[in-house]
């Protein structure tokens, strides 16, 4: 019996170590080795200490990679954090009616799968039949007519920010939503008959109550934001001229399109190492907040 | 504390453009895959379903594989969650209800797996795929999708269990049940909703991976899911968006319904459980 909780979770474990682990491990060899197409297909790779680091390090490109990757981090995490509080708080002052209806499209916006969302942005953006083009000529605008978005390197970066913000507000949303809806009541009326407004009320009581909460989604929305890979690889692959270039998005095209799977594993595994800050700060935020394991 | 009518007002137009804002592009989707193909080419746009034709689904559901595609992905998504959910209730029993030592160790653990950015795994994934000649095979992709969706299921049916008073499964073994018997007859039962919940929330991470999908079948298109196929819709449909919309659509409709069946806890419990792991 004493074996028992060990047999439990042996499959997990096995399941982890050869799917994770090994994965990562492997990773981090071929960063030292010399991996190629050559290397690939007969096997038998040779170590070459830091060379690859060296060489991506000394890459002007790759550091142009690393500042876009924070810059496009920042603005679409800004936008998010920003959008979902101001959300999440008009739902808590609505009426019941209306509260339905914008957590039912919160749902409906976080429901739809990334792929066919990536579909319809380009499809909404489409220079001759888009309906963008169309909104913006009916509004005025005549120099939108037949634009094509995805020519121009400044304009397919603002659409994968629109398009990434618009899948990701919803659950940061609705989250802080469910979180608010914790803060006793009697604080807040306090606040009012002490002539607080509603931006004191909030500064002053709401958020520094679920400052762990907002820690914790802020996290969650730079891991998820700096890892993007599917959204920007599906519309543009890191194009045009490499306006959309982020670090996932360079790592796969390295391996991909030179084949140096070397190059592209010590990109990959900077990729690793800064997200693995961003972790350590959540996983202490979630165990203040949690307490026990 | 009565609002003002005009604060009332500008709150409800507010939350009205939220709701065009978080709906239209969805609805613009499922509208132009049921325009006529001349309504779409319009010089301007309707906004409203006036004329509906159902020839666009016909030509998605008829377009070269897709049936195949369809069943590749429910196959790989399917197989991947019945394997997460087995290995995961038996990790989240012994979580929930045993102490032993390394528990805490293993729950560590579970919590980083669950942070993994799979995104950087995409290369080593191919070497060892070649490695081991599972280029190519769903195989390959059912294994990385089960370990994807294992640490969630995982963490979310340990929160179940630990809802469940472990003082009925000692009540049952008083009235003669071992544990596994008190599991079957006492526990399982309480934790069917659970199980269901989790599970489609795997089911729609599976339906829905991408990046895996695209680099690990290559030679063999046969073996493709509908989320590459539909990223390379201009390769199978050119121009024609009609079509387009509507393979997109019908990809959304399972997704679209596992949210509407698990409305209640999309919007409560599992929003929590996400951030809290």
């Amino acid at each position: 019996m004493r074996l028992l909780p060990y047999l439990l979770v042996v499959p997990t474990v096995l399941g982890t170590a050869y799917l994770l682990v090994y994965p990562l491990i492997r990773n981090l060899v071929i960063s030292f080795q010399k991996f190629g197409i050559a290397q690939l297909i007969r096997g038998g790779a040779d170590f070459v200490g830091l060379d690859n680091y060296r060489q991506i390090l000394s890459d002007g490109m790759f550091w142009s990679v690393v500042a876009r990757t924070f810059v496009f981090t920042a603005i679409n995490v800004a936008l998010i954090m920003g959008l979902a509080t101001a959300v999440a708080l008009l739902i808590g002052a609505l009426g019941k009616g209306l509260r339905l209806a914008v957590m039912g499209g919160l749902v409906v916006a976080w429901a739809i799968p990334v792929i066919a969302a990536t579909t319809v942005f380009q499809w909404l953006f489409q220079s001759q039949l888009g309906v963008v083009n169309w909104v913006l000529v009916a509004l005025g605008f005549e120099r939108f007519e037949g634009y094509a978005w995805f020519a121009n390197g400044t304009s397919t970066f603002a659409i994968i920010v629109v398009l990434i913000v618009w899948q990701s507000v919803p659950f940061a949303a609705l989250t802080l939503y469910a979180a608010m809806t914790t803060v006793p009541r009697e604080l807040h009326e306090s606040a009012q008959i002490d002539g607080a407004g509603g931006v004191r009320t909030f500064t002053l009581i709401t958020f520094p109550i679920l400052r762990p909460m907002f820690g914790l989604i802020l996290c969650l929305e730079i891991i998820w934001v700096f890892k993007c890979f599917v959204q920007i690889w599906a519309i543009s692959q890191g194009g045009p001229g490499n306006a959309t270039l982020t670090l996932p998005v360079y790592a796969y095209q390295v391996a991909q399109s030179l084949n140096r799977y070397d190059l592209g594993a010590a990109i990959s595994m900077v990729t690793v190492l800064i997200l693995a800050v961003v972790l350590l700060a959540y996983f202490r935020q979630m165990f203040k907040e949690e307490g026990e394991l | 504390m009565r609002p003002r009518i005009g604060r009332r007002i500008s709150l409800n137009v507010l939350a009205l453009i939220v709701v065009a804002c978080s709906v239209f592009p969805v609805y613009w989707m499922v509208l132009t895959a049921f325009k006529p193909t001349k309504d779409i080419q319009a010089e301007t746009p309707s906004f409203l379903p006036t004329n509906v034709t159902f020839t666009h689904f016909g030509t998605a559901v008829n377009a070269d594989g897709f049936w195949l595609f369809w069943r590749n992905s429910a196959l790989v998504a399917v197989t991947a969650v019945l394997l997460a959910l087995v290995v995961a209730c038996l990790a989240a029993y012994a979580v929930a209800r045993m102490k032993w030592r390394g528990r805490k160790q293993f729950i560590l653990m579970v919590f980083i797996a669950q942070m993994t950015p799979w995104e950087a795994l995409l290369i080593p994934m191919y070497v060892i795929a070649r490695d081991t000649d599972m280029l190519d095979k769903l195989t390959m992709l059912t294994l990385i999708y089960f370990m994807v969706t294992l640490p969630f299921t995982i963490v979310t049916l340990r929160g179940f269990l630990k809802a469940i008073p472990i003082e009925l499964e000692e009540a049952a073994q008083v009235d003669g049940c071992n544990q596994f018997q008190a599991f079957r007859r006492i526990v399982f039962p309480l934790l069917a909703p659970g199980l269901l919940s989790t599970s489609l929330f795997g089911f729609i991470t599976a339906w829905n991976e991408f990046a895996f999908a695209n680099l690990l079948i290559i030679k063999n298109q046969d073996q493709r899911t509908l989320p590459v196929w539909l990223s390379s819709f201009s390769n199978t449909f050119g121009t024609d968006w009609g079509a387009t919309m509507a393979a997109a659509t019908l990809f959304m409709l399972p997704v679209l319904l596992i949210f509407l069946v698990l409305q209640g806890r999309v919007t409560s419990g599992v929003a929590a459980g996400a951030v809290k792991g």
